[in-house]
């Protein structure tokens, strides 16, 4: 039985991920916004089968409340060894490009906050000598691209940042999960029309995280077609990149 | 599966804006003109669909709420699909209590249509099975609706076709049972009076009567089938359960290969191979044997196909259901899909209920424009002769007076109704 904290815990593929956890009988423990949310799908958990399942609001740009929260999933679970932090807002790339302060939004919320849940995070865990830190990234911070490079770069910062703590925390036996999804159908994305062939559903996203997480991997494409893609996007010479809209 | 907005005859077509929802606690969306909640798209005709407005799409709501597995009560928001009802409750002693022959279908959707499947007789319509839930009206008002509380929404609402606000969760009662497994039997019949023997005969004994009837048989074959009757198989019997094999139909091929030779090819074909006697089915195959080809509504091509489902009194049932027949085996249309059935003489769950104490055929029809259309306003004429009525879950094109004449009540609807609700249905119906 795993005993997971899940940050940004009314997600889309958070929820669907957890749907999993639960059904399995592990003890979860959910962060988000939203308290009503948090606690309509505290329930579903519940008769799901979770062991466990608790949850406490919180804002993740609000750096200073993170110690406390992390404490408390660790109380109620009496214990902690799995993280998936799923937290994130799609920004939007013409409201960067004109306002420093929605730039420095974004990337409090998709960049800065993660690390700095990681940190503390990352140092129990290599502390136990044990755990799995697993994190939604995204493909789009494989290469940035004019349509979404705010983003694109917040989560390119992630990838970064797992990528060295991965290997820092290899030693102590701490897995570190770099998560990119693709396309994938959610509330965040709703506002996108003309969905086409490479838009996955959320369930489908879950179930590949959680077999990440099992396998104790390191970086996994989600679906698994995105890998061979980003490996053409990320070796088109800039030459080439700088004529084409992507 | 079906892309949002479509229902499943794939006719007629429609165009709307769709607005998810996603939580309970959430307002409905702002929305221009009329809104309808829109469930899985398993509806046939126009029931699900809304033409020049708005459609809710539910399937976002799709968690459980509470689950009380002494009492077999579960809770659960709307957009549950019957299909997760069922992977989550059989493996704990339980099974819903009314089944329609598809899994695909949402909870919400399954009570705005008051869905009855094999065992009408003796457990009723889907919504007799429902102890409450709460619908969100588009005043913003949440209004929770049992036989004892607003009684009268209660009883709009199921079978109500969405009209009466959006239906957020629903609780009801599951059905115990002692095995994932079916005892099945299965007889051929010769004709249509053998049928209503073997029915009436199978009444007390057997939970599932259904048959199967050939639309393309004649003269001395006229009328005949197979019967299947069904219990849930008793705790003794232990097997794994058979793998999930699906086809899907990739795409909709240019014209249907279903016509009247492939019709009374295949029906001639089914009928001698129809094995007789006792047989141990698993309860998904059983319930669900159209599930496991994935989009099988492509087959009628692109102009999609209508389905058509009556009723008949008890009364009149074995004279009026052989006129349907013998004008259906005239027409040389029809389909593979005629499935017959008796139902029992129960008080109706909701105004709109469509099942009724009488005997039930449906069948689907490849869409062949203004032949197909004339063909069933000659079913309808029998029907409403009769004193039965059609299934709106299942039309896409009945006329607003035959809608009148077999839902007598339909008046007692109109103040139930939500005013920004409408469907492309109902519009037609009320002209």
């Amino acid at each position: 039985m795993r005993k997971i904290l899940i940050i940004g815990a009314t997600s889309a593929i958070a929820e669907a991920t957890a749907r999993i956890f639960a059904a399995r009988g592990d003890a979860l423990f959910l962060v988000a916004r939203n308290t009503e949310r948090l606690r309509a799908i505290k329930t579903d958990l519940d008769v799901r089968g979770a062991v466990r399942c608790a949850f406490a609001a919180l804002d993740v740009a609000d750096f200073a409340a993170h110690q406390a929260v992390i404490d408390q999933a660790e109380r109620e679970l009496g214990g902690l060894d799995t993280v998936l932090i799923a937290h994130g807002t799609l920004s939007d790339q013409g409201e960067c490009e004109h306002s420093v302060d929605a730039l420095r939004r974004e990337f409090d919320i998709n960049a800065l906050s993660t690390m700095a849940l990681l940190t503390p995070l990352a140092n129990r865990f290599e502390a136990n000598k044990a755990g799995t830190l697993a994190v939604i990234s995204s493909v789009a911070g494989d290469r940035g691209r004019q349509s979404n490079y705010a983003y694109g770069s917040a989560k390119a910062a992630i990838s970064a940042f797992l990528s060295g703590l991965r290997q820092r925390l290899a030693k102590s036996n701490v897995d570190v999960l770099t998560i990119k999804p693709g396309f994938v159908d959610t509330p965040m994305t709703a506002a996108i029309a003309n969905k086409g062939a490479l838009w996955a559903k959320p369930d489908r996203i879950a179930t590949g995280i959680v077999r990440a997480i099992d396998k104790r991997r390191s970086v996994v494409y989600l679906p698994w077609f995105w890998g061979p893609i980003m490996l053409v996007i990320r070796h088109i010479p800039e030459f080439v990149f700088k004529k084409i809209t992507l | 599966m079906p892309s949002l907005g479509t229902s499943w005859g794939r006719y007629p077509h429609a165009r709307q804006t769709i607005a998810p929802l996603h939580w309970r606690d959430a307002a409905l969306p702002t929305a221009q003109g009329s809104v309808l909640p829109y469930g899985n798209g398993r509806s046939y005709g126009d029931v699900c669909l809304n033409d020049g407005g708005t459609l809710l799409a539910m399937r976002g709501l799709d968690r459980y709420i509470a689950f009380d597995p002494a009492s077999g009560i579960l809770r659960c928001e709307a957009g549950v699909l019957f299909a997760d009802i069922l992977d989550f409750a059989v493996p704990q002693g339980w099974f819903l209590p009314v089944t329609p022959g598809t899994r695909f279908v949402t909870v919400g959707g399954a009570i705005a249509n008051d869905v009855h499947g094999k065992n009408h007789h003796r457990a009723g319509t889907f919504g007799e099975h429902v102890l409450r839930f709460e619908l969100l009206r588009s005043d913003g008002t949440r209004v929770e609706c049992s036989a004892q509380e607003n009684p009268d929404l209660y009883t709009a609402t199921i079978g109500g076709l969405g009209l009466t606000g959006a239906i957020l969760w629903a609780e009801f009662r599951l059905l115990r049972i002692a095995s994932p497994w079916m005892t099945q039997e299965t007889h051929r019949f010769g004709s249509l009076a053998d049928f209503f023997a073997l029915s009436t005969q199978s009444e007390r004994d057997w939970a599932y009567n259904v048959a199967w009837v050939d639309c393309a048989a004649r003269g001395s074959r006229f009328g005949r089938g197979v019967f299947y009757r069904a219990n849930h198989a008793p705790a003794s019997i232990a097997a794994s359960a058979p793998r999930r094999r699906r086809l899907d139909v990739p795409f909709t091929p240019p014209f249907s290969p279903i016509n009247s030779l492939s019709l009374r090819a295949f029906n001639e074909l089914y009928f001698r191979c129809a094995r007789e006697g006792r047989a141990l089915v698993h309860h998904e195959p059983y319930f669900y044997p159209l599930d496991a080809i994935g989009g099988w509504n492509r087959l009628y091509g692109p102009r999609g196909f209508l389905q058509y489902q009556c009723v008949v009194p008890a009364a009149v049932a074995q004279s009026a259901t052989a006129e349907l027949l013998e004008r259906i085996t005239a027409s040389g249309s029809g389909s593979f899909l005629a499935v017959l059935k008796v139902f029992a003489d129960r008080p109706a769950a909701g105004i709109l209920s469509f099942a009724r104490a009488g005997t039930t055929l449906a069948l689907d029809f490849p869409n062949r424009g203004a032949a197909t259309f004339s063909l069933l306003d000659r079913l309808d004429d029998i029907v409403a002769a009769a004193g039965g009525a059609v299934y709106p879950a299942k039309d896409a094109r009945m006329s607003g007076a035959r809608f009148r004449h077999y839902f007598p009540h339909w008046q007692s609807m109109l103040v139930q109704i939500d005013p920004k609700f409408s469907s492309g249905f109902w519009r037609r119906v009320m002209e």
